[in-house]
């Protein structure tokens, strides 16, 4: 069991992640797109839209900086395990509360305003399930567990499992001892990274920060826009048009 | 100097009677799909009026286009690129639809459906973006005709420029109809505001077109555009926006819009541009001097060191040849008739506008003066200062200056074509007075008058001769390659469009096989019954002809 869940899990999840976005990009350019409904309604978007993704840049900072870097490093440069709990407590709960606040905005928006919940699809329903479960299971931890428990170190079992699937000398066996709550956490994010690809999610790889540094404005040649005998995109919105 | 082509068009806004055909056909060609329903690519709007959307002009809180920064540098009126991009998660300035309209259908299938009743059934407006019931409050053209009176048609942003005892004097006397398609800017903002570098300009023809593959739905171009000319599809999540009919215009005929136009009041021709320039000219401190300005940037196509420049730039000879002859370059350059729409954005706009004479004609007429007196069309034009001051807000940034010039051009035309139609003796004062010779002046008029359709549309074959290539390749079968088992596949694009009398011309394939035999009941002189009916068979039946392909 352990096997399965923390070891075949991730690597599944991984690989329709790898080959989802790879899959994707490759033959479905026309749908990779925000899918914004701001032209429905923007006043609720602006209140929500940006207080939830900032959140969210912040959080994924969070994750970077307690998973990602070993406790090691930071104790190297001199962070002592209670500076660096206080920090991830005291930021990440900031950062998470917006998140949710902006969450709850935008979901309450989704349902309540008849153009935006017409526009959403069956699978924008599932990852919207999976992101808020993950979301708040995660809130979960870094409140319940680490500010009102009293606190636990995942840098010790879930962080070096994750960084363990990277290195091809899996741990699954950290993960068996850890609290319940963690472990749906990390499940969550797991099938939500499974099926990432294939929803809306793919926007956060077209962040545009090639725009600094681009001329303002793009010329392009006649003869660029189809080259002999390109395979034409699959469009996937309108099936009348496929070939 | 980097000399590059431009397809532009002229509109002249005194033949355009408001019929909305190209809108009509413009929608049935372009946006007539899911998730565009709101957007017209074209559309027609009396001035003075909101404008589609409502109030688009306003860019005080639209904010489109660009503006100069306090070092006079020019930057996008949204905010700098870094800004930008932290507004990328909710645009604080993007329309929603309701500043377009919602979109409605009607549920017609009730008119069939529905159970007896004492009550005749009614088809209910449906909104086409939430399927409910709606209720119908405005739309692309609801201030029409000044439709909806003093209380719609003060909301007008550029009227707003002109103070209150002029506009009641205005309403009383003036009306227009203004048709817009995307500008094809020199300098344009939209694809500038773009982050994913997804709008780009045409090289060869400056078409500013959306990749429809690489747009991620940003829709920071809907607000960089000033004019409102891009529009975000709901349902794809991508940019839209006027093509000029690039699949037409490659193969030598003109856009939808001009094709259909019932007034025949479109142009469409070649410019050559110096792009080194569009930068400075762009970013004159003074907004009344982006008009000349840009009239600066345009190169004289006869001119030899223009026609070597251009050359070695690449152009094709076939398009220098179209610009010496563009009827464009003619009415913006050689007579300066024509104006741009709003050069205060400061995207050196190219779709351009002949500014409309006859509200000052019908003035007069109305009076019981001779609207065709050059007298007193030129007092008219200086007295009826209200009509002059508000085509300068649209067309000049406010310089009157240029437009009285222009409409005195018209004026001009006007007295000297009636002198020579009712052949009275001719008055070269007439045409000396707006700086033009009779001659000029008789050309100008053959050019704006009687219009023939291939001095009104010169667009190069150099184009088709591509277009020819790149059609067949978009519709063509990858096996068509040479040598390939498809190779006997000859040009798409002839047949496509009718080019030639192509023997794979299926266009009457639905037609009966006799038809050319069969009595054609316009013309028919009533004797003469051969062909009216099908021929009978000797067994009494009637011969029915079989169908071939």
């Amino acid at each position: 069991m352990t096997t399965l869940l923390w070891l075949t899990v991730p690597y599944v999840a991984f690989t329709s992640f790898l080959l989802g976005h790879l899959w994707r990009y490759r033959h479905d350019q026309f749908g990779w797109t925000t899918r914004s409904s701001q032209l429905y309604e923007s006043r609720l978007l602006q209140l929500g839209s940006p207080m939830f993704h900032f959140g969210l840049l912040a959080v994924l900072g969070g994750h970077v900086l307690g998973i990602l870097v070993p406790a090691s490093w930071t104790a190297a440069l001199g962070l002592s395990e209670f500076a660096y709990h206080l920090i991830s407590v005291s930021l990440g709960t900031l950062s998470g509360l917006a998140t949710v606040a902006g969450l709850a905005i935008l979901l309450y928006r989704r349902i309540t305003v008849p153009a935006v919940r017409r526009a959403t699809t069956r699978i924008d329903k599932v990852m919207y399930t999976l992101l808020t479960a993950a979301i708040l299971s995660g809130m979960l931890n870094t409140i319940g567990g680490n500010l009102v428990g009293g606190g636990y170190d995942y840098r010790a079992t879930v962080s070096p499992w994750f960084r363990s699937l990277f290195t091809i000398s899996p741990h699954p066996e950290l993960m068996a001892t850890t609290p319940i709550s963690f472990q749906i956490h990390n499940l969550l994010v797991l099938v939500l990274l499974a099926i990432w690809p294939y929803t809306r999610l793919v926007h956060v790889f077209s962040a545009p920060l090639g725009y600094l540094t681009r001329p303002y404005v793009v010329y392009r040649s006649r003869g660029g826009v189809l080259p002999p005998n390109a395979r034409r995109y699959v469009r996937a919105w309108d099936v009348s048009t496929r070939t | 100097m980097r000399v590059m082509a431009q397809l532009a068009m002229v509109m002249n806004l005194d033949k355009c009677i408001g019929c909305h055909t190209c809108s009509v056909t413009c929608k049935q060609a372009w946006t007539n799909r899911g998730g565009v329903e709101y957007a017209w690519f074209n559309n027609v709007e009396t001035r003075p009026g909101q404008g589609y959307p409502r109030q688009y002009q306003d860019q005080q809180r639209w904010k489109g286009g660009w503006t100069l920064t306090k070092r006079g540098r020019l930057t996008l009126r949204s905010g700098s690129r870094v800004k930008r991009l932290l507004n990328i998660f909710a645009n604080p300035d993007l329309p929603t639809v309701g500043d377009y309209y919602e979109p409605w259908t009607y549920d017609y299938d009730n008119l069939l459906s529905a159970p007896p009743s004492d009550t005749t059934p009614v088809a209910r407006p449906k909104s086409q973006i939430t399927g409910a019931d709606t209720t119908i409050t405005w739309g692309a053209n609801w201030d029409d005709d000044l439709g909806g009176g003093p209380e719609q048609i003060s909301r007008d942003p550029v009227l707003a420029k002109i103070s209150a005892q002029v506009k009641l004097e205005f309403e009383q006397t003036f009306m227009f109809y203004l048709p817009r398609i995307c500008e094809h800017c020199l300098n344009p903002s939209c694809a500038a505001s773009c982050p994913s570098g997804a709008i780009y300009k045409r090289s060869e023809d400056g078409i500013v077109l959306v990749d429809q593959d690489r747009c991620r739905g940003w829709r920071q171009c809907v607000t960089g555009c000033p004019y409102k000319k891009i529009y975000f599809n709901h349902k794809t999540g991508k940019a839209e926006k006027c093509t000029f009919c690039y699949p037409r215009v490659e193969v030598g005929i003109p856009t939808v819009c001009a094709e259909t136009c019932v007034g025949r009041l479109r142009y469409i021709g070649v410019l050559l541009y110096d792009a080194d320039a569009v930068l400075a000219a762009a970013s004159v401190p003074d907004d009344q001097d982006l008009y000349p300005a840009q009239l600066g940037v345009f190169l004289n196509p006869h001119d030899p060191r223009v026609v070597a420049e251009a050359e070695r730039a690449g152009i094709a000879s076939e398009w220098i040849e179209a610009a010496q002859v563009s009827p464009v370059y003619q009415l913006i350059v050689d007579y300066q008739v024509a104006l741009p729409l709003h050069p205060e954005y400061r995207t050196m706009p190219m779709v351009w506008y002949v500014p409309p004479l006859s509200p000052v004609v019908d003035v007069l007429a109305g009076t019981g003066h001779d609207g065709e007196d050059a007298g007193n069309l030129f007092g008219a034009i200086d007295a009826l200062r209200i009509p002059v001051e508000y085509l300068a807000e649209l067309f000049t940034a406010g310089a009157v200056a240029p437009v009285r010039a222009a409409l005195e051009r018209l004026a001009a035309m006007r007295a000297h074509m009636r002198r020579v139609n009712l052949g009275e003796p001719a008055r070269p004062e007439i045409a000396e007075s707006v700086h033009l010779t009779p001659a000029e002046i008789e050309a100008m008029y053959r050019l704006l008058a009687i219009a023939k359709y291939e001095h009104r549309y010169v667009i190069p074959n150099a184009a088709a001769a591509d277009a020819h290539r790149l059609d067949a390749l978009a519709s063509g079968c990858s096996l068509d390659s040479d040598g390939g088992p498809g190779m006997t596949a000859f040009d798409a694009a002839d047949s496509k469009f009718h080019l030639t009398a192509s023997p794979a011309d299926t266009n009457g394939a639905a037609a009966p096989v006799d038809k050319a035999r069969r009595i054609n009941l316009l013309d028919w002189d009533g004797k003469n019954t051969d062909g009216l009916f099908p021929p009978v068979t000797a067994n009494g039946a009637e011969h029915v002809p079989e169908r071939t392909r």
